[in-house]
């Protein structure tokens, strides 16, 4: 087994018994990049100068983790490395701040590889919408990883990174990672601070992690998790230990299972495989049962009207004043504004500005943005009432596996019902992980998504564990078809 | 749900975009058709419910009336396409 | 619209400054820099309660801050954080005096919170716009008024009471050259026996008193003209320009607006118990209203006197301080409004700048009780305590300004005068009573002011009887 196939917990343990180096380590992974960039088109910015001198320094840091590679998104502030959010608006942006998760990244002397492609600020599910390249999935190189993380994704399937930072505001970690055959969580909205994040919607972006495996995000999770004075919307509770609680048993665990998410939009082979889970977790013991979550529909109306009116105002900023774009063909204020907005943004960012001014605007505020806060509650309701007889909610994480390149970029509402599945969790702050659970025949990834109660991040990555430790999907590899 | 070309103008020219001719067709043609399908936030039971504003419950999250240390002003300018005397420059705003 | 002397910013950390060389009291929160996120300054919600307390507002116990949204330079998010249809405080009021004196109730609309927007420079060479955004996230209340107010002379009057509130409880510093008192004026204009008020215009820029009366003075005239012209009032937002002493439209005509409020994601509710506002309440200090009625009562000072004392904090503070140690209410209330409020006047000093002390004060005034000088020496001590605030005995004694009270001294001057001026002694004997006042001013000229000015009088009477 190469260095680059394995979850970090697993390096750990050869560098506990000295059968590695750090060294070694990070040249694994920084080859490996240099091998299967070209492929995968997975990062914006690479940084191996900086990553070496970083190394150097994290040499003697007593952290456990000291010296092991990772990449972030490029929605995530890093300071005097570019933070582009894959927009043109953005293109030579550097931070003269770091984000609070850059921050612990660098406490606990993780090593930052680069900065990962995305859909532009975050807005899409096939990393297709960047201004930059365009990212493929290792399992076939003419389908797309998803998104908005679809760099985070790619980049950790293919090995170039043992695991990496993403952003989920309706599923932008859980459905790149189930398409690429990884695990992605994104948790309880407040459990890691936005200091730092890009704002595409405030409300619903979370922070998150993609991992080989459950125990890496377990690992990755305790770095990040935490209260931020910075971000008043972090929540101040005493910090857990998601490693300890780990333990391969769901005897006893209470999942539901929402019949909404099993309709006429799924695809059978998906089916098929999510129905494969829900027995294995009953053979380990854990009661399963249909349950009803009938809000689905309202949820994906209200997550694009909320998304897209936070998102018109947060995109305010970029004016061309302070930093980013400026157009040069300018003679006034307005020219700057309106030339710098229109040739700095791309075609997605823009209808998205569009819908969200157009619901924020004057005569129909009541209509949409009103009514869309009130199906919140509605949802969280929804939620609870469940929760109040199961212990997680469990549905396939996306309708359907990878898509081809450039089958839906023209279609934005089909694009926008592939998040069914996720967006709820988003709308109501809950945390969310996505498993794989299997190949489709045309052996592309498919995964299922588990969804706890309010900060029980420790159930759903126990029982994401035990789910992982009693299958073996992991021996799965991607073939970077072509 | 009908968009008219002038409302999409409007809504353009509050978010400071400038829309091509071919792009107004094509922005009216997909708001139309996601208002449309929003709309269904219409048909939810929501009679009676508060509106959720964050996704978690919280309050009074304050910060201390303390200052911190300014950061330093070539760092924050670094961004800027155009600066002088430590400021940002725009065209003449007549104000 | 007053916001804070030099405190942390609203929502940025940084230290906020209308002064300072440009753009070095910021932080990434003040540019807002992509990534960056705000956190409520706890100041500013109490400062708002407590000026919600002091006007009888009734506070909003479940309240929110909103974001409003447009694009300006010196709004470096494109929205401001503010309040919308939660504010902190609503359905207040304040006393006033009408022009006719008439005591007539102001109704405030609202207080609520929100931030500063940076300043925007020109450039005299370039011929470009310097945005610098120092002030950018300074946290401010604003306190709306009802359409109560029918006069420049009216509005004048509100102004300086609210200030002399806000000073009480601390809220503000209220310098006005220092932005820290600003007023935005509305003003609409209707036919008599009209009800319905007129279309109204918004008025920005005023940075005195002076200005905001000629403001609402020049605008009522331009309003006047337009429909008396034909023509119609168009709502809009008006610079006023101090020099040329007009109105200019500020807005873009085409620039349709619409704020697109909505609640901010990024800042939680604001829930405020009965137990912090009940804590507030308990914190606050006498109003200008109570205190006048008390010194009435207590040191039974005119309506006139009282109200004038009590309308400064300072001056307030600074008659009560001194009336403790001098046991003289009528005398201090008298000095600080006349001399001392004459001398601020001609210095354009604000009552919190006088530099001398209560203790100072007393002593002058136990000086003039005893006799030690006379009320003319007084004036030239107090005129000294605003160059050289010291002990008054002591400059009294440096000047050599002591009373002569000495009764053959006193006398010594009072026959050389009666015996220089014959033609007055007859006057007076004659049954002219004025003439009297001129031989004392004579005497007093001859002493340099130092004569006891009582002892003085009584002995001419007597010796002219004599004669």
């Amino acid at each position: 087994m190469e260095i680059y196939e394995l979850s970090v917990h697993e390096l750990l343990e050869k560098l506990d018994k000295n059968e590695i180096t750090k060294e070694e380590i990070l040249s694994s992974y920084q080859n490996r990049i240099n091998e299967k960039e070209n492929d995968v088109q997975a990062f914006i910015t690479i940084t191996d100068t900086e990553a070496k001198e970083q190394f150097e320094k994290e040499k003697n840091n007593p952290s456990k983790l000291a010296g092991i590679p990772i990449a972030i998104k490029d929605n995530i502030c890093t300071k005097g490395v570019k933070t582009t959010c894959a927009s043109k608006m953005l293109e030579n942006f550097v931070s003269p701040y770091n984000a609070t998760v850059t921050e612990k990244l660098n406490e606990a002397g993780i090593i930052s590889l680069g900065k990962l492609n995305m859909d532009e600020f975050a807005m899409g599910g096939s990393t297709e919408h960047s201004y930059v390249k365009k990212t493929k999935n290792p399992w076939n190189l003419n389908k797309v990883p998803g998104g908005s993380s679809g760099g985070s994704a790619a980049a950790v399937a293919a090995g170039m990174v043992p695991w990496a930072l993403g952003s989920d505001t309706g599923g932008s970690i859980r459905q790149p990672a189930s398409f690429c055959g990884i695990v992605g969580l994104k948790p309880t909205y407040g459990l890691v601070s936005r200091y730092g994040l890009v704002a595409f919607a405030s409300s619903l972006d979370q922070i998150g992690t993609l991992t080989k495996d459950v125990k890496d995000s377990a690992l990755l999770l305790n770095v990040i998790a935490g209260h931020d004075e910075k971000d008043t919307t972090s929540v101040n509770k005493p910090k857990e230990d998601y490693l300890q609680v780990l333990t391969n048993n769901v005897k006893g665990l209470k999942i539901g299972v929402p019949i909404e998410y099993f309709g006429e939009g799924i695809n059978n082979e998906v089916k098929d495989s999510i129905n494969q889970v829900i027995e294995k977790y009953r053979e380990l013991g854990a009661t399963v049962e249909n349950c009803s979550l009938n809000v689905a529909e309202y949820a994906l109306a209200t997550y694009y009207i909320i998304a897209c009116a936070e998102a018109s105002s947060n995109l305010g900023r970029f004016d061309g004043i302070r930093y980013g774009y400026r157009t040069q063909n300018y003679q006034n204020l307005k020219d700057i504004y309106r030339n710098s907005r229109s040739e700095g943004f791309g075609a997605e960012v823009k209808r998205r500005i569009i819908l969200g001014t157009y619901v924020l605007s004057s005569g129909y505020y009541d209509a949409y943005y009103k009514k869309a806060q009130q199906v919140r509650t509605l949802v969280k309701k929804e939620f609870a009432k469940n929760f109040a007889k199961y212990d997680v909610i469990l549905t396939p994480t996306s309708s359907n596996v990878a898509f081809d390149l450039g089958s839906k970029i023209n279609d934005p509402l089909e694009m926008y019902l592939a998040d069914l599945c996720t967006v709820p969790v988003n709308i109501a702050g809950l945390p969310g992980i996505s498993v794989p659970c299997g190949l489709n025949s045309e052996g592309m990834p498919i995964g299922f998504q588990l969804i706890g109660k309010p900060f029980d991040e420790a159930i759903i990555l126990n029982a994401a564990y035990t789910y992982e430790q009693n299958t073996d999907f992991k021996t799965n590899k991607p073939q970077f078809k072509n | 749900m009908q968009v008219s070309k002038e409302e999409i103008l409007h809504i353009a020219k509050l978010a400071n975009l400038n829309l091509k001719e071919e792009e107004v067709e094509t922005y009216m043609g997909h708001l139309e058709e996601i208002l449309n399908f929003a709309n269904v936030v219409n048909q939810a039971p929501i009679d009676g419910l508060e509106e959720t504003i964050g996704a978690n419950v919280a309050y009074n999250v304050f910060r201390k009336d303390e200052m911190i240390q300014s950061f330093d002003r070539e760092e924050l300018l670094q961004n800027a396409k155009e600066t002088q005397e430590g400021m940002f420059k725009i065209p003449k705003v007549i104000n | 619209m007053p916001n804070f002397p030099p405190k942390p910013k609203y929502s940025a950390p940084a230290q906020p400054s209308s002064a300072g060389a440009p753009n070095t009291h910021c932080c990434p929160i003040c540019m807002a820099l992509p990534g960056t996120l705000p956190v409520l300054n706890e100041k500013v919600v109490e400062y708002a309660v407590r000026a919600g307390l002091a006007t009888g507002c009734e506070i909003e116990q479940n309240s929110k801050n909103d974001r409003k949204n447009y694009f300006y330079p010196d709004l470096p998010k494109s929205y401001q954080i503010s309040q919308f249809d939660k504010p902190l405080c609503k359905k207040g009021y304040i006393e006033i005096e009408d022009q006719k004196g008439e005591p007539k109730t102001i109704g405030l609309t609202r207080i609520h919170i929100e931030e500063d927007a940076g300043k925007l420079n020109h450039d005299e060479f370039g011929g470009g716009t310097l945005v610098d955004l120092n002030r950018a996230g300074v946290p401010l209340i604003e306190i709306v008024s009802e359409p109560d107010l029918r006069s420049s002379e009216e509005v004048d009057h509100y102004l300086k009471k609210l200030k002399s509130i806000l000073e009480y409880i601390e809220v503000s510093d209220c310098k006005m050259q220092e932005g820290s008192f600003r007023a935005d004026v509305n003003v609409s204009v209707r036919k008599k026996g009209e009800t319905k008020l007129g279309t109204r215009t918004e008025m920005k820029n005023m940075n005195s008193f002076r200005s905001i009366t000629r403001a609402i003075e020049y605008e009522i005239d331009r309003q006047i003209d337009v429909l008396e012209e034909g023509g119609i009032i168009e709502q809009e937002t008006l610079r006023w320009d101090d020099v040329s002493g007009k109105t200019f439209s500020m807005r873009d005509k085409e620039d349709a607006q619409d704020y697109r409020y909505f609640p901010d994601p990024d800042l939680v509710a604001i829930r405020l118990s009965d137990e912090y506002i009940e804590d507030i309440k308990k914190t606050l200090p006498e109003l200008p209203e109570s205190r006048k009625a008390r010194y009435r009562q207590e040191f039974a000072l005119s309506e006139r006197d009282a109200s004038l004392l009590t309308a400064s904090k300072y001056l307030s503070n600074l008659f009560e301080k001194t009336t403790a140690i001098c046991k003289n209410a009528k005398m201090t209330a008298n000095w600080i409004l006349s001399d001392i409020s004459r001398i601020l006047n001609e210095k354009e000093l604000e009552p919190n700048q006088i530099p001398f002390t209560q203790e100072h004060l007393a002593e002058l005034i136990n000086l003039i009780e005893k006799g030690t000088i006379s009320s003319a020496i007084a004036k030239k001590v107090v005129e000294e305590l605003f160059e050289n605030p010291e002990s008054p005995s002591k400059i009294i004694e440096e000047k050599g300004w002591i009373q002569i009270s000495d009764e053959g001294a006193i006398r010594e001057v009072v026959l050389q005068i009666l015996q220089a001026n014959p033609q007055s002694v007859a006057d007076y004997k004659a049954g002219k009573e004025r003439a009297i006042g001129f031989l004392v001013g004579q005497a007093m000229k001859q002493t340099k002011g130092k004569a006891n000015p009582q002892m003085l009088n009584k002995m001419l009477i007597e010796e002219i009887g004599k004669q």
